[in-house]
């Protein structure tokens, strides 16, 4: 039977790494590499890499750095940050990483998706889908490079986005981000129950509770940043991830 | 125990770098190859790949690969792999596409089905075990579960059940890994699979 994946998120900003709170104030929480190190040693399911300056700066991916990144990952790895060519998603698979994550670059141009997909092929074709809830609690798609919510219907977006023939949904609840004040169930369950691709939910996740209602919620993966790199109430960085034995012990049963 | 350099041909799909490392990682030595003369070279060659069937076929056709293969894995038999859509290729044919696979496996290739009533995604995406269905050189018997990574939309349907050497469930049970003699294909990713993948290709390596 198919698992659950449980998807540490890392966010990148100047070769460091950091954490953010509600997608702002970037914590540094150490170097990129060693704590790539230590998620391998732990044998996660999957590892997500997004270089969170790339595209506001308008710059290029890191080569180099992903390069070294991957050379450590014996499990998939998945990279977003600075994506808008097909050509640069040729040479970060090339260096090896197993999926791009795109989210400025489907805003601005949606073919690009299907430029991707046609050349790679869905699998290796990740979208991610950046939603914030207005003080109505109306939910609203974000555009983290302009850093404000834009006009279209996000989950029409999402759609879009899936019929254009992305693998994947990276379903990110900007206002819980960082917060490790519980998953948006609510919006993951819209989310799920409208598309035909695996969903990965980022942003609240604070417990082994909390994983397993996101995969109720029909949730493919969980993805969780502050939970693997914090711990204790004043966030001491710490870097963690579940055994195995418990991961599958808490999510067996939601089969 | 014989341990030739593992050659792993790139024909314009596929992420081979990662099975380089690993193969690295687990003592071996390994090359990219990508020309008919390097094929007729190798000792051992992994056919890894992703993408659609078809793209596939017509890279290996074009590049002159085809020849080179038949006559090294099929009449000198040099021990071969397939990862993923390489094991596909293996075979007759697929359902993804209209052109003939390498045929040297007798086997088909078949698109997963969704049965009503079940929420079944479609590629199967993500860690899911195996059972070894009988002893093979490639992966231990163990009590321990053992779990691979996949990615995949279509499955291997072997013609010959005693090929397989490995089934995994989505939806249905799915070859996850046959041999058939010197050939061997596997639908996972074992170089993106941790120490079950370090495993099964450092058995490979020392074949």
């Amino acid at each position: 039977m198919l698992k659950h994946r449980v998807i540490p998120a890392l966010l990148l900003r100047n070769n460091g790494l950091v954490k953010t709170l509600k997608f702002k104030d970037p914590k540094y929480v150490g170097d990129p590499i060693n704590a790539i190190r230590i998620f391998n040693e732990k044998e996660v399911d999957e590892l997500m890499v997004l270089d969170i300056t790339a595209s506001r700066e308008r710059r290029e991916p890191n080569y180099s750095l992903i390069e070294e990144f991957a050379g450590e990952c014996f499990m998939p790895l998945a990279y977003g940050g600075g994506v808008t060519h097909v050509e640069q998603a040729g040479r970060l698979f090339g260096l090896g990483v197993e999926k791009i994550c795109l989210q400025t670059a489907a805003l601005e141009d949606l073919s690009l998706v299907n430029r991707l997909v046609e050349r790679f092929g869905s699998q290796s074709v990740m979208v991610s889908v950046d939603v914030k809830r207005n003080w109505l609690g109306k939910i609203q798609l974000y555009g983290a490079a302009e850093g404000k919510a834009r006009s279209e219907p996000w989950l029409e977006y999402t759609q879009r986005l899936v019929n254009a023939g992305a693998g994947e949904v990276l379903l990110n609840a900007v206002d819980r981000d960082g917060t490790l004040a519980g998953p948006d169930l609510e919006l993951i369950r819209l989310a799920s129950s409208s598309i035909s691709v695996p969903l990965i939910a980022v942003g609240g996740v604070s417990s082994f509770v909390d994983i397993k209602a996101v995969v109720e919620a029909g949730a493919s993966a969980v993805a969780a940043g502050a939970f693997f790199v914090f711990h204790g109430p004043h966030r001491a960085v710490l870097i963690t991830y579940p055994k195995y034995q418990e991961l599958e012990n808490l999510l067996k049963a939601t089969e | 125990m014989t341990s030739a350099e593992v050659h792993i041909l790139d024909y314009g799909l596929g992420n081979f770098g990662s099975v380089i490392r690993m193969i690295e990682k687990v003592g071996g030595s390994a090359k990219r190859i990508s020309t008919p003369e390097e094929i007729l070279l190798a000792e051992k060659l992994i056919l890894p790949g992703v993408g659609h069937f078809d793209r596939g076929m017509s890279q290996i056709v074009e590049r002159g690969l085809l020849e080179p293969l038949r006559e090294r894995v099929i009449e000198q038999r040099i021990p071969l792999m397939g990862i993923c859509l390489g094991m596909q290729l293996l075979c007759f044919g697929s359902e993804e596409g209209i052109l003939p696979g390498l045929g040297f496996v007798d086997a088909d290739v078949r698109k997963f089905q969704t049965l009503p009533g079940q929420n079944l995604k479609i590629p199967h995406m993500g860690w899911n075990s195996i059972r070894v269905s009988r002893s093979n050189p490639l992966i231990n018997v163990t009590n321990e579960e053992q779990r691979f990574y996949f990615v995949h939309s279509y499955h291997v349907v072997p013609n010959a059940p005693d090929m397989v050497i490995a089934t995994s469930t989505h939806g249905v049970a799915f070859c996850a890994a046959f041999q058939n003699k010197n050939i061997f294909g596997v639908q996972f990713h074992p170089e993106k699979s941790h120490r079950f993948g370090m495993a099964l290709l450092k058995s490979f390596v020392n074949l």
